[in-house]
């Protein structure tokens, strides 16, 4: 069963806290008690996506594990702006070991937990798109496959961000990078086959598969609690603007993730062992151009010398995730 | 200090590095003035009072909506609520049921027996105020409360003014009138009947008042020459209007014409159906899109039975019937007569032409302006005697009950400064809250509440009420479908979104605040904030 938003107070559970809902019905980030997990004073570009989705979903975390959490974190934009040497921005037990690592470390962690009995001790491991979908990406299979009893929580910003934006796995087709450059008659990332980790984990079999954005705090905070409640191997894939990489405003992070979603671009779902139990439907659909307009990296398709046949291949890849996980609401939107 | 093995960074340290410095545009908090308070001609604070109904504290919400307006079960009725109409949820679905709402918080004050509080002080001063009307008792509601004794000299033998004798029964039923004029009076205010003032400052002399609020209202149908023979019955509507409230009900004979365009038309018109005219006729010179009335009333007459004769004048009223002549609109959008007629059968003839004011009271007062039948004032509602101040219909003005409660309470206001020897000082509006202002995508979807409408043989046949009112569950509903545009409802969105943790959440009642020291500017509490509280604002660099 997926999370039941209230239809209406006002704002039902659509905004990140609502005076008219009864306490067990408010979200973690409503709470003056959060967790704060990560602090203030990290080097986050303004309006990051990545630490916003961490702060969001490793609180949920915490309050789910009461506060026993274990964190390993994979090279990339996260460590990076979080762990200036000498400052920490977390507040929970951290670890960061490489970058294409992070799934091993964890497994550790749970193995060394086990051995000391301490079932109490929760484990997430939690990397960008680069060090989970390409660099990782062998460790987290492994992990995934000995169901190994870590979360693994993936931050999508959809490139190698921190180190100058270039592209990864996870790098939309025309998307332009500093390695993806809009030149030539298919400007931009290419058409390639694409590399869904989500469906990949779920190839798996593991317990527990889920997508969400920062633009549905209270489904991202149910998913997470979710998974904390189960055990064995876990993956959940949020999806985090990233205004420098992407080349959008500050201003537009949740934007742009709620028409990532509203358009069909990143479908948000959950899946058991395999098996997909529940997506969240398009409130309002819309067309892929004002998705893909605020983007500088896309820009390269509109104007004098725009690309309408690239636009329309991206929108048939919209198309085909509404088809293929339902995103539409009955009767249609 | 030294730490535990294989820790190199301590939780939480990066509190030393103020990411403030990069900003170069700061959020603030601000409230905006949302569209239905400015729209308001009471100046109630209608999404104050919505904010305490959408927890269903109702008495909270009932005290917020008397701050300003002492009458909510009558306004809940007859105000034309120009608030609803600029609701910025009409943009979105449909405006909030604003009006509904406050006859619902209106009937619950009156069945649960709901008091106003009782004024602080006494301040030692007497205000005379003429005329019971809505203006008069607003007026009166608010001096009391501001602490100074008034006295309402009302020349009928029953208050309420227009809301009585000009309103029908099947808008207002009277024994709510009577309820929320008694809450007034309830506060000290002492009300005396069949006391016309002949003369103001003698009157005022001789009540030892330190200052006066008139009020008499627009109560004399105006007149047009019709040539007539003696057997035709031409009465005015105003008259009409009022004789209901007495013992003897108008006769107007079966078939009843009514001459005019405006709320009374519709109003006797719909009176002589419910006194058991067959035909109820309004002849109207000009079309339905400039006629004065409001839409869903005449729409209301309409299904009722009542008939219009557009683009008509009245020429000549014989013995049982009268002739009309068919108007042309020419292309200033006049009417023009174009010799054509007809005749209808008519037992009384009502002209529903307008009101004049009364203005005999007056007579030999010093430094008044007059200027087309109305009492000119300055903004302060003061007219051009010091000490005497005015309002409602009998200024120029839109003559609705609603602009007459907001006459009462500006001029209260501005009668209590004047009595200390200051000048009210009016705090400076805020920006309006537009609709692009609002992030509309956190608002649930939700159709408007339609209140419940008596059947049509009902209607046709008694002065029972028209319109139902909303009941607890339904209510609740529509309040809740407030916006609260420009004023933080906390939602926590701007608590939730901030990648920095720069926003402090001060607790329920409290609202937020930003930590600058960590804000880095990026302008993301300002976007997803639904209702428009926050905005950015350039730093000096």
């Amino acid at each position: 069963m997926s999370f039941q938003p209230v239809k209406f107070y006002q704002t039902g559970t659509l905004t990140v806290g609502n005076r008219l809902l009864a306490q067990d019905e408010r979200s973690v980030q409503a709470n003056q008690m959060r967790s704060n997990s990560i602090n203030s004073g990290h080097r986050a570009c303004q309006g990051c996506g990545e630490a916003l989705g961490a702060r969001y979903a490793i609180d949920a975390a915490m309050a789910e594990s009461n506060g026993q959490l274990i964190a390993a974190n994979a090279t990339g934009c996260l460590e990076v702006f979080s762990t200036p040497y000498p400052e920490s921005s977390w507040q929970i037990p951290w670890i960061h070991s490489l970058f294409g690592n992070a799934p091993a470390v964890a497994t550790g962690i749970a193995a060394a937990m086990k051995v000391k009995g301490r079932n109490d001790v929760r484990v997430v491991a939690q990397g960008g798109d680069g060090g989970t979908t390409d660099i990782g990406f062998g460790c987290l299979s492994g992990m995934f496959e000995r169901n190994d009893d870590v979360l693994y929580i993936c931050y999508d910003n959809e490139g190698y961000m921190n180190t100058g934006v270039q592209r990864s796995s996870a790098t939309p087709p025309a998307a332009r990078t500093a390695t993806t450059m809009p030149v030539g008659p298919e400007p931009g990332n290419v058409f390639g086959q694409g590399k869904n980790v989500p469906e990949i984990a779920m190839a798996h079999n593991i317990p527990y598969v889920a997508t969400a954005t920062v633009a549905d705090l209270r489904d991202l905070e149910y998913k997470v609690r979710k998974a904390m409640r189960m055990r064995g191997a876990r993956y959940i894939q949020i999806f985090v603007p990233c205004p420098l990489g992407w080349g959008a405003a500050s201003h537009d992070t949740i934007r742009l993730a709620r028409l990532a979603k509203e358009t069909g671009m990143f479908p948000v779902f959950e899946a058991e062992h395999g098996e997909v139990t529940s997506v969240l439907k398009i409130r309002n659909k819309v067309a892929i151009e004002e998705y893909l307009k605020p983007q500088k990296r896309f820009a390269h398709l509109f104007g004098k010398h725009a690309h309408p046949e690239t636009v329309a291949r991206l929108q048939a890849i919209a198309d085909r995730n509404i088809r293929k996980y339902g995103l539409l609401a009955e009767g249609g939107n | 200090m030294p730490k535990p093995f294989a820790i190199t960074l301590k939780p939480g340290t990066s509190l030393t590095n103020l990411t403030g410095t990069w900003r170069t545009a700061r959020p603030v908090y601000l409230d905006r003035l949302p569209p239905c308070n400015n729209a308001c001609p009471a100046g109630e604070n209608i999404q104050g009072w919505l904010f305490h109904a959408e927890s269903g504290d109702y008495e909270q919400a009932w005290r917020v909506l008397v701050e300003n307006n002492p009458l909510p079960a009558v306004m809940g009725r007859v105000c034309y609520h120009p608030c609803e109409g600029a609701c910025n949820r009409g943009q979105l679905d449909s405006s909030v049921g604003i009006n509904s709402v406050e006859r619902f918080l209106g009937d619950e004050a009156i069945k649960r027996g709901w008091k106003f509080a009782a004024p602080a002080v006494s301040t030692g001063k007497k205000v005379l105020v003429v005329g019971a009307g809505p203006s008069g008792l607003s007026a009166a509601y608010h001096l009391a409360r501001l602490g100074h004794k008034v006295e309402i000299q009302e020349a009928g033998p029953l208050a309420g003014g227009m809301m009585r004798f000009g309103i029908p029964k099947y808008r207002l039923p009277r024994e709510v009138l009577d309820a929320e004029v008694q809450r007034i009076l309830d506060l000290g205010v002492t009300l005396k009947f069949d006391t016309k003032v002949a003369n103001i400052e003698q009157s005022m002399q001789d009540g030892g008042f330190d200052a006066a609020f008139l009020a008499v209202g627009a109560h004399i149908g105006k007149r047009t020459y019709i040539p007539a023979g003696d057997a035709t019955k031409i009465v005015d509507a105003v008259s009409v209007l009022r004789s209901m409230e007495g013992e003897d009900k108008p006769m107007l004979g079966r078939r009843v014409v009514v001459y005019g365009g405006g709320n009374t038309a519709i109003d006797v018109a719909r009176t002589a159906k419910r006194l058991g005219a067959t035909e109820a006729i309004i002849v109207y010179r000009r079309t339905r899109d400039k006629m004065p009335a409001h839409d869903f009333e005449v729409e209301e007459a309409l299904q009722e039975g009542v008939m219009v004769k557009w683009l008509s004048t009245i020429k000549q009223a014989g013995e049982g019937n009268i002739t009309i002549e068919k108007m042309a609109l020419d292309e200033k959008g006049y009417p023009q007569p174009t010799g054509e007629f007809e005749t209808l059968e008519a037992d009384s003839v009502v002209l529903a032409l307008g009101q004049d004011v009364d203005l005999s009271l007056l007579e030999g007062v010093s430094g008044l302006e007059i200027k087309d039948g109305t009492v000119q004032v300055a903004p302060n509602m003061m007219t051009g005697h010091p000490g005497i101040f005015a309002g409602g219909d009998m200024v120029p003005s839109e003559r609705t009950v609603t602009v007459a409660v907001g006459h009462g309470k500006k001029a209260a206001r501005n009668i209590d400064a004047w009595l200390r020897g200051a000048t009210q000082e009016v705090p400076a509006k805020h920006e309006l809250a537009e609709f692009d202002k609002l992030n509309t995508w956190y608002y649930s979807d939700a159709d408007k509440t339609v209140r419940p409408m008596l059947d049509i043989i009902r209607r046709q046949t008694s002065f029972d009420e028209v319109q139902g009112g909303l009941n607890e569950s339904n209510a609740l509903f529509e309040a809740r479908r407030c916006l609260s545009c420009g004023n933080c409802f906390e939602c926590d969105n701007c608590y939730g979104v901030c990648p920095d943790n720069a926003v402090i959440k001060l607790g329920p009642g409290k609202r937020f605040e930003f930590k600058y020291d960590y804000c880095k500017g990026c302008g993301l509490c300002v976007a997803e904030c639904p209702c428009g509280a926050i905005k950015m604002v350039a730093e000096d660099i």
